[in-house]
């Protein structure tokens, strides 16, 4: 029988209980949410239980809610199973003043940049990473960019003299 | 008989040599810096830097109504800038639900296979200049002028194209744009035949490639591996297949793969998708010619609230000129939602990950692009080869830099 989102479910539900919550299916990718604490349970869990199979990390990247308060950062991956094509995004909140969350990068090595490139921008500070240093931006950047508390430079501000570019 | 000069204790205390491939090597087309350590000519080490020519798309995104955003995909693989193009295009329409006409979708898969074509023959031929074989990038070019000659005649541009709109493509196809069709459809298979024969068995190309490079099909899917160089390592994923979008599945083609997963077996894949993308457009324009009458003038679905109108229409239709003013002004609100869409871009799975909270711009909009991905198991494929074979294995890979860095 091939793997459905109702299937993935239930053998999920059954191994980790109450720990997966907001089970959704937006566009048809079955979403859900897991405690930050277990990330790599589950995704080990995904990778190994021979009925998932999830093995191929698609992407990895974080979200910044700043209302959400105390669950400020999301980071979510998208697992693919690549012989039943089936593909699912799995989120794991937390705290912007301390974004610990667990390196993927054992399970998977495509995770090492992906995972560099959301501390750069976020700061999720992912523990057990080999190297864990900014990738895009510059070395002596002191904060990350992507959070939501940096909005892009107001185009009607006019305090800016600038002869070349006429503003 | 010559002996062993013994040196001194500690006379030379490093013995390796360490080297900067880059990041404005003439050797690496593009930005990249790879800090190697060679004893000799062989590479003991690499280490990759990325991060040249970042220029902070996913947050000039946020800020950007939908079609504001079209232009920043075009910078991503410069060398197959429609496919992203649509692909964008295509994750708007999934978030807005909008379908689109056959002939819109056929029209597409003629643009994306053009673009597919023009990235693997730059790609292919570059891995022949690397090899010391510079004829066949010359007779390859031509044609990649001759694709760009029709992409002038849809979209106006040429390499960063902004080809199409949400809902379409901004005027139907012209004539002109047919006719440079039907001549590449006509002369291009013999020059491609050509630069095989040149190519495909020629000793000294394969001394250069076979082995070099070479990825395990386990150890690709693990670095997260898409696209040509995943299906030389023996995989057979595609999203055209897998996920099918903008009609993939009416035509008929195959996947071609390879075996070890080398610049040999990279360069042969790409060779034959270039033949299969040929195959594509035929069985696209065929199918784009059986449409008559008004069925022919079908070039975008009827979204008015999304699609970005004609000028002759906002000239003269009182409609028009409302949906234009609303769109340009980006006071159209997207529905609220968060899609996940992927199309199969010249180098591999090209991943649209776009939140929207209800408002005028993206909430959250992340590109997953493939070479990215793939270029942290550049170390991995050059340790313990030759120095030229770095250069090689850079160029086979096509790592695009605009694409790397988002």
């Amino acid at each position: 029988m091939p793997l459905n989102n109702e299937k993935i479910q239930q053998i999920l539900t059954e191994k980790f209980g109450d720990q997966l919550t907001d089970w959704q299916e937006p566009y048809g990718m079955l979403t859900f949410t897991g405690p930050k604490e277990s990330n790599l349970k589950v995704l080990q869990f995904l990778f190994d239980e021979p009925s998932l199979g999830f093995r191929f990390l698609t992407d990895l990247q974080a979200v910044h809610y700043p209302d959400n308060k105390g669950q400020e950062l999301a980071v979510v991956y998208h697992l693919h199973n690549l012989v039943d094509n089936i593909r699912i995004r799995f989120k794991v909140f937390t705290d912007i003043t301390q974004p610990d969350v667990f390196s993927a990068t054992a399970l998977y090595q495509s995770a090492n940049f992906m995972e560099r490139e959301t501390y750069d921008f976020f700061g999720v500070n992912f523990t057990g990473h080999p190297n864990l240093i900014r990738i895009l931006n510059v070395d002596e950047m002191d904060y990350f960019p992507m959070r939501k508390e940096f909005p892009l430079e107001d185009q009607t501000r006019s305090d800016k003299d600038d002869e070349m570019f006429g503003r | 008989m010559s002996e062993h000069i013994l040196l001194p204790e500690g006379s030379i205390e490093k013995q390796t040599t360490t080297l900067n491939l880059g990041p404005t090597h003439p050797a690496t087309h593009g930005v990249f810096q790879n800090i190697l350590e060679l004893d000799g000519e062989r590479i003991m080490k690499a280490t990759s830097t990325v991060g040249y020519i970042h220029r902070a798309f996913e947050k000039l995104a946020e800020r950007r109504p939908l079609y504001q955003i079209t232009p920043i995909t075009d910078r991503l693989n410069y060398c197959s800038s429609p496919i992203n193009n649509m692909g964008w295009h295509i994750t708007c329409e999934k978030l807005l639900g909008i379908e689109l006409p056959k002939r819109v979708d056929y029209l597409r898969i003629i643009i994306m296979e053009l673009s597919r074509i023009s990235d693997h023959l730059i790609c292919n031929s570059i891995v022949g200049v690397d090899s010391g074989a510079y004829s066949g990038f010359l007779y390859l070019m031509q044609f990649r002028e001759l694709i760009y000659e029709i992409y002038e005649e849809v979209c106006g541009s040429r390499l960063t194209t902004n080809i199409g709109r949400i809902g379409g493509f901004e005027r139907n196809f012209t004539n002109t744009a047919f006719v440079k069709l039907e001549q590449f459809l006509a002369t291009y298979p013999k020059q491609l035949k050509e630069f095989e024969t040149l190519f495909s068995r020629n000793r000294i190309f394969m001394e250069r490639t076979i082995g070099v490079g070479a990825i395990s099909a386990e150890r690709a899917l693990n670095y997260g591996f898409t696209g040509p160089n995943l299906r030389a390592a023996g995989v057979d994923y595609d999203v055209r297949v897998h996920t099918p979008y903008s009609s993939y599945q009416d035509l008929e083609f195959t996947i071609p793969v390879g075996k070890t997963g080398d610049c040999y077996d990279r360069f042969l894949v790409r060779n034959q998708e270039m033949w299969q993308s040929l195959s594509m457009i035929e069985q696209a324009y065929k199918k784009v010619q059986e449409f008559k009458g008004a069925d022919a003038e079908v070039f975008h679905a009827d979204t008015p609230a999304y699609y970005l109108p004609e000028k002759k229409d906002v000239y003269t239709k009182m409609e028009a000129l409302i949906y234009h003013f609303k769109i340009i002004m980006g006071e159209t609100d997207i529905p609220a939602g968060e899609v996940y869409s992927s199309v199969e871009g010249g180098n591999g799975e090209l991943g649209f990950y776009l939140i929207s909270d209800g408002g005028r711009t993206p909430y959250r909009l992340h590109f997953r692009r493939p070479c990215f991905i793939y270029y942290q198991a550049f170390p991995e494929l050059v340790q313990g080869g030759m120095l030229s074979d770095a250069v090689i294995t850079m160029s086979s890979l096509n790592l695009i830099a605009g694409e790397l860095d988002a």
